[in-house]
């Protein structure tokens, strides 16, 4: 085990280090790069060649980079955006709760709505159950997450009034305050995750059904229900960790658009006004956060397994 | 516990007996594999539905603009968010323009980009795994962590950052599409070049002096092409939605350019006022293209992957 976790760890500070170049990589291959993005207006040669002085943009890349890895891993200072005359870190903590509420939210309700789901469909297979639940999870699995989104504030906000048009949600408290503008925005989340996740979980179900010991278990005399629910569901949710670990890119991206639709203040869209005015260090900001976050997430979900399997300890 | 017991595989029609291989028995000449597999596809009737889809959307598209001429390109304020009605079939948006015709010149711009980034993104793909797979060893191991590391920043933030970055033309969204889409391709085909490197007649065309590249472009990547005709299919359908994405946050195609995503963000910032004419044709155009592409490579995976005819 303590191999694995070490081999496991170390994998993950070279993904890390390979996603700081690919990030650091984009923004400084841009013509003129930064200074000239961060002028926009205002740039001729000599702004340009000051505030590349001023920022250190003159100095070799290598340097740059060496640079901005040291403050990312020992401050962990994610840069100063010139345009907000605020810092990365403290635009981040004004977002980041709204956003992590909602993303808990979605992804409790995803895993406790899709594990059942999975169960009804594998147990009924080849069913009318079985064909309307796919039918159903494929067309959802198919729809934008925007359209999705508009289309339940369509429905509930505009056409039968259900729930009140939000005000900006722009504080984790605004967020945590107000449980019903949370239920549009978590739903969108939810009915796309749960088209994904349901269909994992029934051929989990099915894998495990086929095995050696859930025959034995029947020979044995073991009651239906004993063996689906004492053997074959245990072992079924094994893999849900490691998908959870992978879908948490999507969820994150999907949170964003969210965020667009129903007017929250999260990361989400700082990064998409950030983009929209050119203020490159906050995108690559949030971009890196979400990739390290992504990558301490697989690891996680990587070391539950293990600690959930132990066959793969072995390999 | 009666579902344990797996169907029994039906055995093909065209699948020759053993006289006939051994040439004993004349045979019918051998079909191609498109053929065999347009056949297969074919008995999947979604699929076929889904292609009447994608053929009707090209033609209403591409086609549509020459029988139908609704003003897509000036402001006529007597006309605004009209309902849809006999002179405008789909209605007009706040400018007055007419939203069939912009629905007709917004699909071409989503179809194109969305064909032409899926094709990029598994012609990358594709070669990117061959490559990774036939050279092997540290070269491979460099090749795949890459692509570990890429596939975790979130695709949208990828999306976000190179369209902010590179400017907004239609070359660049095939470019930036493409370059964030072709990672589960690379990992099939490198998965498949593995398996096909080690054959004999790759050993004999080495043997016989065949150069590296000659093995992967006329050994390997013909080998590997279903599982590229079944991605492409897929990768459409993501291509087009990361477009419409990105346009739908303000990151895509400035309008009049704009692209079924634009037109959507367009329509439901109108939504309050209950314009749905301005928000459900685009809206719906995406979501049946998309559903389609998947439907599509459902049935060419029946169809060209052979592995899982042999069953």
């Amino acid at each position: 085990m303590t191999t694995y976790l070490i081999r496991r760890f170390f994998q993950s500070v070279v993904t890390l280090f390979i996603v700081s170049i690919a990030t650091f990589g984009m923004l400084h291959l841009m013509p003129n790069g930064v200074a000239r993005a961060m002028l926009g207006k205002n740039y001729n040669p000599t702004s340009l060649a000051t505030l590349n002085h001023k920022l250190g943009l003159d100095r070799p890349l290598i340097v740059q980079y060496w640079n901005w890895l040291d403050r990312l891993v020992i401050h962990f200072d994610l840069g100063y955006s010139y345009q907000r005359n605020q810092s990365v870190n403290d635009l981040l903590k004004e977002t980041l709760g709204q956003s992590m509420y909602i993303v808990g939210l979605a992804l409790f309700f995803t895993i406790a709505l899709s594990v059942p789901l999975g169960v009804l469909q594998a147990t009924r297979r080849n069913t009318v159950t079985d064909y309307t639940i796919t039918t159903f999870s494929f067309i959802a699995y198919a729809v934008p997450v925007f359209f999705l989104g508009v289309v339940l504030r369509d429905v509930f906000q505009v056409q039968f009034h259900l729930i009140p048009i939000a005000n900006q949600i722009d504080s984790f408290h605004a967020a945590f305050s107000q449980p019903g503008q949370m239920i549009l925005p978590v739903a969108t989340l939810v009915v796309s995750g749960v088209a994904g996740y349901s269909r994992y979980m029934r051929s989990s179900m099915l894998d495990e059904i086929t095995q050696d010991y859930v025959r034995t278990a029947v020979a044995k005399g073991a009651t239906k229900r004993r063996v689906l629910y004492g053997h074959v569901l245990r072992n079924a949710m094994i893999p849900m960790v490691t998908l959870i670990g992978l879908s948490l890119p999507a969820l994150v991206g999907g949170a964003l658009l969210v965020e667009q639709i129903f007017n929250i203040q999260g990361i989400g869209v700082l990064t998409i006004n950030a983009a929209l005015q050119n203020d490159f260090v906050i995108v690559l900001g949030t971009t890196m956060l979400t990739a390290i976050v992504t990558v301490i997430g697989s690891l996680i979900a990587d070391i539950s397994y293990a600690a959930l399997d132990p066959r793969v300890r072995l390999t | 516990m009666d579902e344990i017991i797996a169907e029994s595989p039906e055995v093909g029609d065209n699948v020759p007996s053993a006289e006939q291989m051994l040439g004993l028995e004349p045979t019918e000449k051998p079909r191609s594999m498109f053929r065999r597999g347009l056949e297969v596809f074919l008995e999947n009737r979604l699929a076929v539905v889904a292609f009447g889809v994608l053929v009707f959307y090209v033609l209403l598209c591409f086609l549509g603009p020459l029988v139908y001429h609704g003003n897509t390109s000036h402001v006529q304020m007597d006309e605004i968010t009209l309902a849809p009605g006999p002179s405008h079939p789909l209605g007009t948006d706040q400018n007055g323009v007419d939203e069939l015709g912009k629905l007709m010149k917004a699909g071409q711009i989503s179809l194109e980009i969305g064909i032409a980034s899926g094709v990029l993104a598994s012609v990358i793909g594709m070669l990117y795994g061959a490559i990774a797979g036939y050279v092997g060893g540290w070269i491979d191991a460099v090749m795949m962590r890459t692509i570990d590391a890429l596939l975790s920043i979130p695709l949208i933030f990828a999306l976000i950052y190179l369209a902010s970055t590179l400017g907004r033309t239609k070359t660049v969204f095939i470019m930036v599409i493409a370059l964030t889409s072709w990672f589960s391709l690379t990992r099939l085909t490198r998965g498949d070049t593995l398996t096909i490197k080690v054959r004999d007649y790759v050993a004999a065309c080495r043997m016989m002096g065949g150069r590296s590249p000659r093995i992967i472009f006329r050994h390997i990547l013909p080998n590997t092409i279903g599982t590229t005709i079944v991605n492409t299919s897929l990768s459409i359908a993501n291509s087009v939605f990361a477009l419409s994405v990105l346009s739908y946050i303000g990151l895509g195609l400035q309008a009049p350019n704009d692209d079924w995503g634009g037109m959507f963000a367009n329509g439901s910032s109108y939504l309050d006022q209950n314009y749905w004419w301005m928000i459900y044709p685009p809206g719906v155009s995406i979501v049946l293209i998309i559903i389609s592409c998947n439907f599509i490579g459902d049935a060419l995976r029946d169809a060209f992957e052979t592995r899982l005819q042999k069953r």
